[in-house]
């Protein structure tokens, strides 16, 4: 028999392969056991961000629990492309009711669990950026204010993607959407992440579709602690943003590694965790293959907007350390 | 046994035997009373295994609400006036998931102008949000009426509105008989709802319904309310054996036997007719009440029933659908052909007097709407000069000022 030399297929990544790892610190997708929360055959576009964030997150979550998870889900995508009557996705008891109001289902469940003494059964609330940081966000704050026992994710694609890709608060400068024709304007911005730390809650992190198993341990964290946490997860959109559907986490990967969308994790209102840029790269590298940014590179160059962008990044790395000396 | 108690405070008490598991709170006038006495009641113990929950809106109350009955809690909360507006979007997803919810509206005046006081504006603009309305006359009654609206609620499947009127009821104080733990509890049994979100037995619910079962789960709305029609009537039957006193029911009639004229109305102010209606039979006008307890569903052939010798109805509503006149009078016409005559009263909480009262009753022809006790001179001085001006502007100051002789600008 010929030598057959061993192939390490991700070398000169940092990735690690699950089959490299002791089956205890394995991925919960590279369990045989996972739950499949949300299971295939839903009508998710190909390359949603969204269903992969929540497939990754829930299946983590009902791992953390034993298996013991009930979820409230906004109005948005999500909801729309898993539960198309009479058919669902869902493997775990789950609700959508309104549009806005998602974080306040949630702390209902979780009042009616606890007066009905059943401890064991944690809840998750999850919605789409519209739903978090626009509509939902009254009762999200007053869930935070109360510090209810729920754990509300933000699955954030940037825009009103299941109406047509409209601007949300979430929508970044300079983005073109349905209604923002020639580009977002540059605003303040609206910081969920931080303002959920302002909020004193006992966690917040933020975390993307490229880094799964990042996200995975943040889900898992979130539920040893009670009261609210918060954790707003990067899920790119292809069709929304305009980038091929195989594109999707490597949108992620430059929007953390050009300082775009930092990625961290705070507790108690310390950031414990930072993901670190390995290579840092210029932000052009990560609006370039989106055609929602393609105004700012043709018919000419918008290197005024292109800097502005940058220096929001630069602001981002400096503020959360995300660069080694 | 019997207390003197306000009305707030007797329904806090009422709701608190039922025992609710999650109740949430957010404050309106003229609603206040009702939550405090339950976050006092729920503090103390009273209540047994419940969760008090302060919330930063009306929209999050009936949303804590939804998500508290869909994980198998008997939930209520209380509202009024702008607080029910600000959950309509909820009251239609409580009701279309088949959420047996139950909750006191406190009935106050939409605005603007902002007004605190009393009239049915509030819960009238809600009739079709798929709540069964009950209207209550008495603090009694609006004791009682809760008792038997989660019995109701969980029977149907279908979240009940139990209204009662602002500051007349729920500010009064009034002599109640309030029943014991033993009797709720042989009356209201447990919640056990068919379906709750449970890990053991995962269910999605609110899932999105296309044109090809719409319709159909519509009519099943539908068709659920109307059965309230049938089983109001014997529950209040049970519940005058279990409690010794009439109370609810789909509708209340008052010397109807021989009226030739019936007066239709909602809530307190049946007290105030009831009375008139004595002044005036005792001058020989054959003249009757019937009070609707029920609203939604709306009892047709009861109505139907009681105004069946009627040659005159005069329907006296607390609410004013603008563009056409009265709601309560547009139900009513559904279910006799003689004529028909909306007074609009009390709008904001303005006084309905039995002088008043008699003189509209006994007037020999009405409009086809009054509005009782209206400024005339006033509002067509204000119309004519907004005529001359052809611009839009402030409505509620132009009136005030010429009220208060303040000139015009």
């Amino acid at each position: 028999m010929a030598f057959q030399p061993v192939k390490y297929y991700q070398t000169g990544t940092f990735t690690v392969g699950n089959r490299l790892l002791p089956p205890e610190t394995r991925s919960v997708q590279a369990n045989m056991r996972r739950t499949n929360s949300l299971n295939s055959g839903h009508r998710a576009c190909q390359g949603c961000g969204e269903a992969l964030g929540a497939r990754y997150a829930i299946d983590a979550a009902m791992e953390a629990t034993q298996r013991q998870l009930v979820a409230a889900n906004a109005t948005g995508c999500l909801e729309v492309f898993s539960t198309p009557y009479p058919e669902t996705s869902w493997q775990i008891p789950w609700i959508h009711s309104l549009f806005g109001n998602t974080a306040a289902v949630a702390t209902g469940i979780a009042a009616a669990l606890k007066a009905k003494g059943k401890n064991d059964v944690r809840v998750i609330a999850q919605g789409g950026d519209g739903g978090t940081t626009d509509i939902g966000f009254g009762c999200l704050s007053g869930m935070f204010e109360r510090n209810d026992d729920v754990l509300y994710i933000c699955y954030d694609n940037e825009a009103y993607m299941n109406t047509g890709v409209q601007r949300s608060s979430a929508t970044p400068p300079a983005a073109r959407t349905a209604t923002t024709s020639v580009g977002n304007k540059f605003g303040q911005g609206k910081n969920v992440p931080a303002i959920a730390i302002a909020h004193g809650i006992p966690y917040v992190a933020t975390a993307t579709i490229a880094h799964l198993r990042d996200l995975e341990a943040k889900v898992r964290r979130a539920m040893e602690f009670r009261g609210a946490r918060y954790i707003h997860i990067y899920v790119s959109c292809p069709l929304g943003w305009g980038h091929a559907s195989d594109q999707s986490v490597r949108i992620a990967r430059l929007a953390k590694e050009t300082g775009i969308f930092p990625v961290f994790e705070v507790e108690h209102g310390e950031v414990v965790s930072v993901a670190k840029i390995r290579k840092q790269l210029p932000v052009e590298e990560y609006l370039k293959p989106q055609k929602r940014f393609a105004h700012l590179f043709s018919p000419k160059v918008n290197s005024e907007a292109i800097s502005r962008i940058q220096e929001m990044a630069d602001r981002n790395i400096r503020k959360f350390g995300l660069l080694d000396a | 046994m019997l207390k003197q108690l306000e009305g707030s405070r007797a329904v806090a008490e009422a709701v608190a035997l039922c025992r609710p598991e999650v109740i949430c709170a957010y404050p309106i006038s003229p609603q206040t009373h009702i939550v405090e006495a339950l976050g006092e009641l729920v503090a103390q113990g009273a209540v047994g295994r419940c969760e008090f929950i302060n919330v930063e809106s009306e929209f999050a109350a009936m949303s804590v609400a939804i998500g508290a009955s869909s994980a198998g809690a008997r939930a209520y909360t209380a509202t009024a006036s702008q607080g029910l507006l600000f959950m309509a979007e909820a009251l239609f997803n409580a009701s279309g998931l088949g959420l047996p919810i139950v909750m006191t509206v406190a009935n106050r005046a939409i605005g603007a102008p902002i007004n605190i006081w009393n009239d049915h504006t509030d819960s009238m603009s809600q009739r079709d949000c798929g709540w069964i309305q009950l209207f209550a006359e008495t603090n009694q009654e609006a004791l009682d009426l809760h008792i038997q609206a989660f019995r109701l609620a969980e029977e149907l499947s279908l979240p009940v509105m139990v209204c009662m009127d602002g500051f007349i009821l729920t500010h009064a104080y009034e002599r109640v008989d309030m029943p014991t733990q033993q009797q709720v509890d042989a009356y209201l049994p447990p919640f056990e709802p068919r379906q709750i979100l449970d890990p053991k037995e995962p269910v999605s619910i609110g899932a999105m319904v296309g044109p090809e079962a719409f319709t159909e789960v519509r009519y099943f709305a539908h068709a659920k309310q109307m059965q309230a029609l049938e089983l109001i009537p014997g529950w209040a039957d049970e519940f005058r054996r279990a409690f010794g006193r009439e109370s609810g029911g789909l509708l209340h009639t008052y010397r109807i036997e021989d009226a030739d004229t019936v007066v239709v109305a909602l809530g307190s102010v049946l007290g105030t007719i009831k009375d008139t209606v004595d002044e005036m039979r005792a001058r020989g006008a054959r003249i009757g009440v019937l009070g609707i307890t029920c609203f939604r569903p709306w009892p047709r052939d009861a109505v139907q029933q009681a105004l069946a010798r009627a040659k005159r109805v005069i329907v006296l509503e607390k609410s004013l659908a603008v563009g056409i006149g009265g709601i309560v009078s547009t139900n009513v016409r559904t279910t006799c052909d003689v004529p028909i005559y909306t007074v609009i009263a009390g709008l904001g909480g303005r006084p309905i007097t039995r002088a008043s009262l008699a003189k509209v009753f006994g007037a020999a022809s009405l409009d086809h709407t009054t509005f009782l006790d209206l400024d005339r001179p006033l509002v067509e001085k204000v119309l004519k000069r907004e005529k001359e001006l052809r611009r839009s502007g402030p409505r509620a100051e132009q009136i005030l000022k010429e009220k208060h002789g303040v000139p015009a600008r």
